[in-house]
């Protein structure tokens, strides 16, 4: 399965996406540049995280109209499995393809701890290796990171099930305490309704080697390469 | 003389000295000279009055790769690697400006690593500031606090380097003027490390990045250079520059793509004196000379001169000097990135630094003028008179803590222990406070734990990106140095910056040894051999003899024990006149170091687990001198700091790397600010687990400090850990000890829920943690 990291003018999480898929996965994994038209022979795109072209105006509000992001739309609309991480998430409710927004954390401060996830219906791309409710520990590191959608665009989002993670403490509990920035019904991650596109706040590449405190990360990217091993009927 | 003394002070130049350049030229200097020499004879970076004193540091090693003098230091970590690395101030420009200030200081101490060909893998970050509850400076204080933060939350995450360390200290001689210096660490392939010099006659000079504005003019000459910034705050705010992370990011990665093309024959970041002193640098150390036309410099203002373009601090440039006939290969490469730049010049044979605008020549001057020509001052220092009888204090002559037994543990008493600010006449009447009642050792440890001088960090390193790179393998707070690793090693580094400041204004050239001391110790507990040190010199005014005495002393102390330590001074930086009212800081010389783990799988923290013994490896006794006890509970920084033996403390260090090899150790802490009670507690909390200390390991602890549990539990001492190891291996562990001339004491075992030391204390970890959390800010965040 070939990978492609997107890389924004300003983005900085494509180091740790290229070494995690790359080096700790073993995967051919290559870095995209922005200004690329094309995801030829691409068969999973990763958003890494990042403050895209600064993210003066608001997160992922330029890096949206970047060329490749034509790119990732078509890839997207014609089903192939796409993960944005944290600004990578912000880049994709920017562009439509996910819903909702992210806004400043609640605190009004940038975050950076170990964080609790709990993960819901293990149909996507991403999370085809979970179990619902399964816990899993990862780092997250953002300012603007509290998930934000219309009472109108929650409902319909929670009804098709497209909340992907929550915020909870280790037990899996979504206490007030473990939704650290404040995001409504502590959402930390969400797919599209096509289920093939997921964003969320939290770095599974990060937190993909128990050297640096946790693997839990690894499940998410094993899962899109365990799809790809039934589609291919292997 | 045509020259005004209006004219010298907005460039910071005495009368002799402007009378000295006009006969080293032969003639009056130009306006765009005089601003240059100004610049370039400047503490900030002429070194007039610090350059005698810092030729007391050993510079050399069998690694050292590089020595100051260039951007940054490098040393050797095998592998064909080195790593790279440096501090810098930017303590004027923070106290002005706090948010851009210290922003624009980890820009500046960033591009310092890139520029020699390294990528930056981690920031470190050592802050002093003016209490938070000061009754007179605490508001401005919590200001610059939260803003000084927040600008290097800011531009580190920005960037996407992981700050994983530092070190925070409050105290009130930093009211008006806090302090804050920037680490930066990388790594580079020790064959390709790029030197700021220009070479090559003819080859093309570019100029890449943000365009020049007028923001920091005069800032090395103007703000570095004078005190009491905070009481020109309005007017020096435009002195201060304006950062722009993003830029930052693409000069990172434009300008390492740029060296591995082999076209770039020397590179020099523009800090300081921004297009003066990287022009004059690259030619003074090439030996050759530049021919720069600032009329080719893409301005962000319209009607800029010759003097503003060459004094402006605009952030995020570079000058890149690269082989003729490749300069479009390496413009592309910036063009890519998106960043603009400028053929400027080109360089010159006659080691003359010439700068025309168009047509005119608006200077003309050798370069080695501005560098080797600039005066150094011999200063003499001599002691403040009132150190000695300060330095006398004894703390001894008054009632110990109350009772050995936990028993008023539970009494509930709420009273304010007494501060005893008139306390101190020898032989003087017993105050009222102490008929009132004692302090218990329990009240005492817990006030320790919630002063903001030892309470948990996590407020501010939560809102630093520490987990970015995926090599933070001890992250802050974990141990006494953080460790990250190199990757495609096995190998980390173990990186940390330290200073007690109390001791440097009691005593400078002991303080001075213990900063290298307690720096280079804090990176062996985590299982590192220290390989070489940066220091940053805060002090205040050189002029006035007793700051000198302070500065002079201190580096004699630090110079003794990289000596003994076998660390050398690889790079460094001077900031002087950190005044405030007339008063200087309490002298600060920061110390960053940088140690090895061959395995960082291996690295060891302060969380003790379960069944272990607990080891005090190194010195019983201890002293209340200089202690945050004394200064938290009776308001005085006052005494004697604790004896440094550097061959003892050398032998400690070799003994501990000797105990990591075979695991003997588990985990390590050394006794720093608050003692061994308080690093007994900071283990329970990190391991979340209790321990029992012995009544009969307290007695001998005693015993040793002339009777006294205040200097058993509180006191300070340098040349000790506390060790924890399995209980089979303590015959192994003394024994290693004795062989380096140690003495060991058992003093108990981890395990339940409390931390208890003898009939002395017995506190709950939860509620330690609890202290210890919310000491120095509400913690409000979720586990």
């Amino acid at each position: 399965m070939n990978f492609g990291v997107i890389v924004f003018p300003g983005s900085n999480g494509d180091h740790d996406c290229l070494h995690t898929i790359g080096e700790t996965l073993g995967q051919p994994v290559r870095a995209i540049w922005h200004r690329e038209t094309s995801l030829d022979g691409i068969d999973c795109v990763v958003l890494p995280g990042g403050f895209a072209y600064g993210d003066y105006l608001r997160a992922g509000a330029i890096a949206r109209f970047s060329p490749i992001m034509a790119a990732v739309e078509r890839f997207a609309g014609a089903g192939g499995p796409v993960l944005g991480i944290c600004n990578g998430f912000q880049v994709l409710t920017e562009a439509g393809l996910l819903p909702g927004a992210l806004l400043r954390n609640a605190n009004l401060e940038f975050r950076c701890q170990w964080q609790h996830i709990r993960a819901a219906r293990p149909d996507t791309p991403f999370t085809g290796g979970l179990v619902e409710g399964q816990v899993l520990r990862l780092p997250v590191a953002h300012g603007e990171g509290r998930y934000f959608a219309s009472p109108e665009e929650l409902a319909r989002i929670e009804a098709n099930g497209q909340v992907v993670f929550r915020y909870c403490d280790a037990a899996g509990a979504t206490t007030e305490a473990a939704n650290h920035n404040g995001s409504l019904n502590a959402i930390a991650g969400v797919c599209n309704e096509r289920r093939n596109v997921v964003g969320l706040m939290p770095h599974p590449e990060r937190g993909a080697e128990a050297l640096l405190g946790g693997a839990d990360g690894r499940l998410l990217f094993e899962s899109v390469l365990a799809r790809a091993r039934a589609v291919a009927g292997v | 003389m045509t020259v005004t003394e209006a004219q010298l002070q907005d460039v910071a130049l005495a009368r002799e000295e402007y009378e000295q350049i006009v006969e080293l030229l032969g003639r009056e200097p130009t306006p765009v000279e005089l601003g240059m020499f100004g610049s370039m004879w400047s503490e900030h970076c002429g070194y007039k009055n610090s350059r005698p004193v810092l030729r007391q540091f050993p510079t050399g090693g069998p690694r050292v790769v590089q020595g100051p003098g260039e951007n940054a230091g490098a040393v050797d970590i095998g592998d064909g690697q080195a790593v790279v690395f440096k501090i810098e101030s930017h303590n004027h420009p923070s106290a002005v400006e706090p948010y851009q200030g210290a922003a624009t200081g980890v820009g500046g101490i960033v591009r310092d690593i890139f520029t020699m060909g390294a990528r930056p893998i981690a920031l470190l970050d050592s802050l002093r500031f003016g209490p938070l509850d000061d009754p007179q400076a605490g508001a401005r204080n919590r200001y610059l606090f939260g803003n000084v933060v927040g600008g290097i939350a800011g531009y580190g995450n920005s960037l996407g380097i992981p700050t994983v360390g530092g070190d925070l200290f409050f105290d009130p001689g930093y009211n008006g003027n806090p302090l804050v210096n920037a680490m930066c660490v990388g790594i580079v392939e020790a064959a390709r490390i790029m030197r700021a010099k220009a070479s090559g006659v003819g080859n093309p000079i570019i100029l890449v990045g943000a365009a020049t504005g007028r923001d920091g003019i005069h800032g090395a000459s103007g703000l570095a250079s004078r005190t009491d910034p905070a009481a020109r705050f309005a007017e020096l705010r435009p002195a201060v520059q304006v950062g722009n992370p993003f830029m930052e990011k693409l000069l990172l990665e434009a300008c390492l793509e740029a060296l591995a093309t082999g076209a770039v024959v020397g590179m020099q970041d523009l800090g300081a004196a921004g297009l003066t002193s990287s022009t004059v640098e690259v030619a003074d150390r090439g030996g050759v000379g530049v021919r720069i036309d600032v009329g080719k410099v893409t301005r962000r203002e319209t009607g800029m001169g010759a003097y503003e373009i060459m004094l402006s601090e605009s952030q995020e440039r570079m000058l890149v000097v690269v082989e003729r006939g490749r300069e479009d290969e390496v413009r592309a490469i910036f063009d890519r990135w998106e960043l603009h730049s400028d053929l400027i010049g080109h360089v010159t044979d006659d080691g003359v630094v010439r700068i025309v605008d168009g047509d005119e020549t608006a200077a003309e001057v050798p370069a080695r003028l501005f560098t080797d020509a600039c005066p150094t001052y011999y200063r003499t220092g001599r002691e403040a008179p009132e150190m000695a009888e300060l330095r006398a204090f004894d703390r001894s002559v008054r009632p110990d803590l109350a009772g050995r037994t936990s028993e008023r543990r539970t009494s509930n008493v709420t009273e304010v222990v007494e501060t005893d600010s008139a306390y101190n006449e020898p032989g003087g009447d017993v105050r009222r406070s102490d008929v009132r009642r004692s302090t218990t050792a329990y009240e005492a440890l817990l006030r320790l734990l919630a002063a903001p001088n030892i309470a948990s960090r996590r407020p501010v390193y939560r809102r630093y990106d520490h987990t970015i790179l995926t090599n933070t393998v001890v992250p802050p707070g974990a141990a006494d140095a953080a460790v990250v690793r190199v990757k495609g090693t096995k190998k980390g580094l173990a990186l940390k910056t330290d200073c007690n400041p109390r001791y440097c204004f009691l005593d400078p050239e002991l303080g001075g040894r213990h900063a290298v001391a307690e720096a280079t110790r804090n990176v062996v507990c985590t299982g590192a051999e220290p390989l070489a040190i940066t220091n940053c010199l805060n002090f205040g005014s050189p002029e006035k003899t007793e700051n000198f005495f302070q500065l002079d002393r201190a580096v004699r102390g630090m110079a003794d024990a990289c000596r003994a330590l076998g660390t050398p001074v690889v790079s460094g930086n001077v900031s002087l006149h950190n005044e405030s009212a007339g008063a200087a800081i309490p002298p600060t010389p920061t110390v960053g170091a940088v140690g090895l783990l061959d395995d960082v799988a291996a690295a060891l923290t302060m969380a003790w687990a379960a069944d272990q013994a607990l080891v005090l490896l190194g010195r019983r006794e201890a002293t209340l001198g200089g202690s945050e006890y004394l200064a938290l509970l009776h308001g005085r920084t006052a005494g004697a700091p604790p004896p440094l033996d550097l061959d003892e403390e050398a032998r400690l260090q070799r003994c501990f790397r000797e105990l990591h090899k075979p695991l003997i150790a588990l985990a390590a802490h050394d006794t720093s600010e608050g003692g061994l009670a308080v690093a007994l507690a900071e283990c329970a909390i990190a391991g979340d687990l209790g321990a029992t200390i012995t009544q009969e390991a307290l007695d001998a602890l005693v015993a040793d400090n002339g009777g006294r549990l205040d200097r058993a539990l509180f006191g300070e001492a340098g040349s000790r850990i506390i060790v924890a190891a399995d209980p089979h291996d303590l015959s192994n562990l003394e024994r290693i000890a004795r062989e380096h001339g140690l003495a060991t004491l058992t003093l108990g075992q981890t395990g339940g829920d409390a931390l208890t030391i003898g009939e002395a204390l017995s506190v709950p970890v939860a509620e330690l943690r609890r202290t210890w959390e919310n000491g120095l800010m509400r913690d409000d965040a979720s586990a």
